[in-house]
């Protein structure tokens, strides 16, 4: 079995992406933490074009993208599959992975921002959420159905990052009332035991993007 | 361009199909029906189900249609290459041709700029291979060619020549050309550049 390194940082969603996936997989893993501040020369040798993290290394071959590791990790692991083996289903679950990419910075925008900024950045994440429980969950207990997929990896990011957000800028979006599925799901992916016993602390979280929060505001 | 990208793949795998002309200032109900998500073109229906987004749907028509003219190899470190480099293709191309066509001055002079590091870096993932796939037209070719219909649009709004600086892309795009299935996939050169001007137009940059 070649040997399989993952790059991240321990603050990273994307880089939890493909954690839990190797985890979830039971594949063996050596998990470097990367400095983004001072790059190391290895990470810029294994993503040249973007020079970022999550990377994973397998057999010295370097992949980048934490949604091209996912569907990449099915092949030489099949067991426990982040896909499903139906091309229709593969559709809707790539659909649904690549919406968690493109619209899920609206979150960090919310985060990073103040005032109208930070108002329309609201309005624009529960539009998101409202979008995600309606139609990407829907009454299924895990995004993937019965068991966590490649889509539940691809949201993780509301099941942790976004309390801490949450709670940073003192507005709350994800309420049980108005989102109960989804907020249900959030209780459902972090029971999991390959998520539980790989979350980064909250309060480490808390310290570190308060104090990332006030860098932000303050930059010009 | 993301529409040109399905028309060439179900041409690619001898697919029949109805082709349906959207008016995406007056979108039809069937579009909004299909995609209630993001509203946009293209929407492929396959047994009244819809499959949205174009690197989706042309790995769709793949995975289904999969006797005949894979896009994607079958290695699976070859097919996360392949996903990498069409992921690419869609964050920077969109933008980065975007913001030639749109723009004049000094902001032009930076989209230009920005613009042909996009295409450098490309060129060198090319490198001296006929296509991106290897020896056959394969998935990021698909991926990446229906913006070089867009091309002259770029460079007549810029003033520069993509050849000039990047002749191995060019030589790739004329090789992709040759395929039957491309050239008649692609929108004309000219009525591109036509739209653009109009767009320059509402846009009030011309």
């Amino acid at each position: 079995m070649e040997e399989v390194k993952l790059l991240g940082t321990w603050s990273s969603p994307f880089s939890y992406r493909v954690l839990w996936a190797l985890e979830l997989k039971g594949i063996p893993y050596q998990y470097t933490e990367e400095d983004l501040y001072n790059k190391s020369p290895f990470l810029v040798k294994c993503n040249p074009v973007h020079k970022k993290i999550p990377v994973l290394v397998h057999g010295g071959k370097p992949i980048c993208e934490s949604m091209v590791i996912l569907e990449y990790l099915d092949g030489p692991w099949p067991h426990n599959p982040l896909l499903p083996s139906d091309p229709y289903e593969r559709a809707v679950a790539r659909f649904w992975a690549k919406f968690a990419d493109d619209k899920g910075t609206v979150i960090w925008t919310m985060f990073r921002s103040t005032g109208e900024e930070q108002k329309e950045a609201v309005k624009g994440s529960l539009e998101m959420l409202r979008t995600i429980e309606d139609l990407a969950l829907g009454d299924k207990k895990f995004f993937g159905g019965e068991r966590i997929g490649m889509v539940d990896l691809a949201f993780g990011a509301l099941a942790h990052w976004l309390g801490v957000f949450e709670e940073i800028v003192g507005i709350r979006l994800l309420e049980p009332e108005s989102f109960p599925r989804l907020h249900k799901w959030t209780k459902n992916f972090k029971e999991e035991p390959a998520i539980k016993e790989n979350l980064p602390d909250k309060d480490k979280m808390l310290s570190n993007f308060r104090c990332l929060r006030e860098k932000l505001l303050a930059s010009p | 361009m993301f529409g040109m990208r399905l028309r060439i793949a179900l041409a690619e795998k001898g697919i029949e199909y109805e082709y349906r002309e959207e008016d995406l200032r007056n979108k039809s109900e069937l579009l909004l029906k299909m995609n209630p998500v993001h509203k946009k073109i293209p929407v492929l229906i396959h047994n009244d189900k819809p499959v949205c987004e174009s690197i989706i749907a042309v790995q769709y028509i793949d995975e289904v249609w999969n006797k005949k003219a894979p896009f994607l190899p079958s290695d699976p470190y070859q097919r996360a290459q392949a996903r990498f480099w069409a992921d690419y293709i869609d964050k920077k191309m969109y933008d980065a041709g975007r913001r030639v066509w749109s723009s004049k001055g000094d902001e032009l002079e930076a989209a230009k700029k920005d613009f042909l590091e996009v295409l450098k870096v490309l060129e060198a993932e090319l490198g001296d291979k006929p296509y991106f796939g290897g020896e056959t037209f394969g998935f990021v070719d698909l991926a990446f060619i229906p913006f070089y219909c867009w091309f002259y649009a770029y460079e007549s709004c810029g003033n520069f020549s993509v050849e000039a600086e990047c002749p191995k892309l060019i030589a790739w795009a004329n090789r992709c050309m040759e395929k039957e299935n491309v050239a008649k996939s692609l929108a004309d050169k000219q009525k591109v550049y036509e739209f653009v001007l109009q767009l320059r137009k509402v846009f009030g940059i011309d």
